[in-house]
């Protein structure tokens, strides 16, 4: 623990100190633009509600990550997953003749986390069955995911008229989920955010499961010979992962744009890969960085308005935070080895 | 050039590789350097080529001393090394090998000395050919030449004969006759003792990092295999307390690929109760069949049979064979069957076959626990299985091991185990388990085996050579089976 803090200490220096170098070279005064991220990002309920609905959709994708990355797969296609779960919960959607609201969100959940899931399986299957590395299946699948929801929307999805880029028609406003007044984050989606989050911890961490899964991402060869079989356990986590994006992708078409956009997945699901590195897999850091993130991703659009600049700066930060902590985590690894 | 090894000694941590290694290798010769696995030879060539650094003694070429700290100094001094597998840059062609080392020399120039030299020793080499394309032997000769035409005076060669095929063989001594003849100093490491006898003209064997013979040729056989595998141990008769019944493994004619040369026509019956040692030089196919046994190499051919049941050739063989109670302790422990950052009570925790969803920590605390006092393990159930020792780590894969074994497959059971820990191991195997457990295990100790084995299975070169009860057998008699010769030397 002391350790962690120390860690998380000297990784906040470092991505201070080198944002603040990066904002000294591009002229830009230091103080200043820290000061506006932060006022963007929790200056008001209506700018904390966003900084949640980013929150939401990055937690979900980080916590299906954890699973995959404690078996030790890179399961980069985490964004098509996304993708997959945002069109399986729009085709529910679009189911015509049901009449209740409710039934229908439902039915797009569950339709989310299968389209997400069956994605993920898809990759798994790939490398398992196919012995493709799940970096390479992930990532073509991701391709073939975007070129999927694009024909979607400018063929079978398309709005009446004329098809846009701007996506397909916007749903009836009861299929919209539902926010405090006042708030522009959906409830349920923090609800289900949380709720994943504590299933994350209890299954990883209480259940046979998640020790299989430690085990078979540390030594798979040994596993064998506990009676586990690193093929099923694979698939069983990548399904889960693949779950968890879809329903970060259920949450994007219900309660952030009410329709489904070609970048629907607003690349969350890679700043979640960042995230869950960053975190060194640990589940408590977990909900903390993803709001860092969330605030930054808000926070930065800040400074266009006020200071002129550019709101690639929060990418450069996050890429900052990310960069430190594996430098940190290197050195360590160095120290050891010596 | 003579070189002359002086007191050398080399230690790792506490473990002695090499204990006062003197020895004296003339040009014009070549000197034969042979013994088990682990017996030193490696080590002594690694530092003679700069590769490792010795504890202690010196290296003296023609009389005077000479310091080797790294390879490009012993390739200074004219010492090269052609290894076992072939050291090479398979992308590149021929005449682009040939070239990496040699002072520089313009490219029709290169081509000329290689098509001399493929010709003075009879090689076939086309210059512009991808190395990727060649087989293994035809790699060996363009590193030959290659050391060659770096002016190499001291040549070490590991093993020439592993992985090439006998024309190339053919190919491969007379030119190694030529090059001592040209006043080469050649340092042959073996353990093929009709090479040796063939090719040398001195003999050194090493046992346990010492020498332990030292002869000119005509060599006497039985000498060099006692050199190297120790002294005939008296025969102790054996008293059998463990039951025989029927048979509850059997290999029908099985064909696997794994290790050097796979095995091949696998015919094996093992009964109940009974201890048996597979013997045979380091990747003989003794480790391929306790793979095949466990489950987790597939066969090629044939099949293996456990219990009556036929293991299926699928991913799931090893799952099945450990439900009919079949364990398997491979030698690389930390490699294979640990998780070298998770505790020990997590590694109880995934033992055995309970199919409830949670998992209780406590109660894996407690097996854990329970498993340190009765396995006498030194370290805590939160201690991780790399903090243990290598007798620790084994110690716990017994500890972790299904009581109710059947049938308990070992790859090397003592290995990295001091005498103490090696006999504990044993007691265990023999006295806890059930007397109607089977025991397969290999082990390059010659004398574990004919220690502990009711029977011993002989493997050379992917084929079992040899499967006689130990009471039927020799020390002498098994070595020779080893070493890949025909008949048995008296």
């Amino acid at each position: 623990m002391k350790r962690l803090s120390l860690d998380i200490l000297l990784g906040s220096l470092l991505v201070f100190g080198f944002t603040a170098l990066v904002l000294l070279i591009a002229g830009a005064p230091v103080l200043a633009s820290f000061k506006n991220i932060w006022l963007g990002a929790f200056a008001s309920t209506s700018k904390i509600s966003q900084v949640l609905s980013v929150w939401v959709p990055l937690m979900l994708c980080s916590c299906g990550l954890i699973y995959t990355f404690r078996a030790n797969l890179w399961n980069i296609g985490i964004e098509g997953q996304v993708t997959m779960g945002a069109i399986g919960a729009m085709a529910a959607l679009r189911i015509p003749g049901i009449e209740h609201p409710a039934l229908i969100l439902t039915l797009a959940f569950f339709a989310s986390f299968l389209g997400g899931g069956l994605w993920g399986l898809l990759a798994g299957g790939l490398k398992t069955r196919g012995g493709v590395h799940e970096i390479f299946g992930g990532l073509g699948l991701n391709f073939v995911a975007q070129g999927f929801i694009l024909w979607l929307i400018f063929g079978p999805w398309k709005r009446p008229g004329i098809a846009s880029m701007s996506g397909t028609e916007l749903l009836p406003r009861d299929l919209w989920l539902s926010t405090f007044p006042g708030w522009r984050v959906a409830t349920a989606g923090v609800i289900i955010a949380v709720a994943v989050l504590i299933l994350t911890w209890l299954f990883l961490e209480k259940s046979r499961m998640g020790i299989k899964l430690k085990a078979i991402g540390q030594n798979p060869k040994a596993a064998l010979l506990y009676a586990t079989s690193p093929e099923r356990y694979y698939l069983q986590s990548i399904i889960i992962a693949g779950g968890c994006a879809g329903l970060a992708g259920f949450l994007q078409v219900t309660a952030v744009y009410h329709r489904l956009i070609p970048s629907i997945s607003s690349g969350y699901g890679y700043l979640a890969l960042l995230l869950v590195m960053l975190s060194g897999y640990r589940i408590i850091l977990i909900p903390f960085l993803a709001l860092f993130f969330a605030s930054l991703n808000v926070g930065a659009i800040q400074l266009p308005i006020v200071l002129q600049l550019d709101s690639a700066l929060s990418g450069v930060i996050q890429g900052c935070c990310v960069l430190s902590a594996l430098l940190i985590l290197g050195l360590r690894q160095k120290r050891k080895q010596s | 050039m003579d070189v002359k090894f002086q007191n050398i000694s080399k230690n790792f941590g506490s473990v002695k590789a090499l204990t006062d290694v003197t020895l004296t290798a003339h040009s014009g010769t070549i000197h034969g350097l042979i013994g088990e696995n682990g017996a030193g030879k490696s080590t002594l060539m690694k530092i003679l080529t700069g590769y490792q650094s010795k504890s202690g003694g010196k290296i003296l070429i023609d009389g005077s001393e000479i310091q080797l700290n790294d390879p490009r100094q012993a390739s200074k001094h004219g010492i090269g090394m052609l290894y076992q597998e072939p050291m090479d840059f398979t992308p590149l062609t021929v005449l682009e090998n040939f070239s990496l080392g040699s002072p520089y020399q313009g490219r029709r120039e290169l081509r000329f000395s290689l098509e001399t030299l493929t010709i003075r020793f009879g090689f076939h080499l086309d210059p512009d050919r991808l190395v990727e394309q060649l087989t293994v032997g035809e790699r060996q000769q363009i590193e030959l030449l290659r050391l060659i035409h770096c002016k190499t005076r001291i040549l070490i060669l590991d093993e020439p004969t592993t992985g090439i095929s006998p024309a190339q063989k053919e190919a491969l001594f007379p030119a190694l006759q030529q090059l001592a003849a040209d006043g080469m100093n050649i340092l042959l490491v073996s353990h093929k003792l009709e090479e040796v006898a063939s090719l040398c003209s001195e003999v050194t064997v090493l046992r346990h990092g010492r020498i332990t013979h030292h002869a000119h040729a005509p060599f006497h056989f039985p000498e060099l295999l006692t050199a190297m595998f120790g002294s005939v141990p008296e025969q102790k008769n054996k008293t059998h307390c463990r039951t025989q019944g029927s048979s509850i493994l059997l290999f029908e004619n099985v064909e696997a690929t794994g290790e050097r040369q796979g095995l091949q026509h696998c015919v094996v019956a093992v009964n109940e109760g009974e201890v048996i040692g597979l013997a045979g030089l380091d990747g003989a196919g003794q480790s391929t069949l306790l793979r095949l046994a466990a489950g987790l190499a597939i066969p090629n051919k044939g099949n293996v049979q456990l219990f009556g049941n036929t293991l299926p050739k699928s991913n799931s063989a090893s799952q099945q064979a450990q439900k009919l109670d079949v364990s398997f302790l491979p030698a690389d422990r930390l490699e294979e069957a640990l998780f070298a950052d998770m505790s020990l009570s997590d590694h109880f925790s995934l033992r055995g076959r309970q199919s409830s969803f949670w998992r209780s920590i406590k109660k894996a605390q407690t097996l854990a626990k329970n498993g340190i006092r009765e396995f006498s393990i030194k370290g805590n159930p939160e201690d991780t299985a790399q903090d243990l020792s290598g007798g620790n780590q084994q110690r716990l894969l017994l500890a972790l091991l299904n009581p109710h074994s059947r049938l308990v497959l070992l790859e090397n059971p003592t290995r990295g185990l001091d005498i103490r820990s090696g006999q504990w191991v044993w007691h265990y195997l023999l006295n806890t388990l059930s007397p109607k457990t089977a025991i397969l295990f290999s082990s390059p100790e010659l004398d574990e085996i004919l220690h502990y084995s009711d029977r011993i299975i002989v493997f050379h070169d992917g084929e079992i050579v040899m499967d006689k009860a130990v009471n039927e057998t020799s020390h002498n008699a098994v070595a020779t089976a080893m070493t890949g010769m025909k008949e048995a030397i008296q």
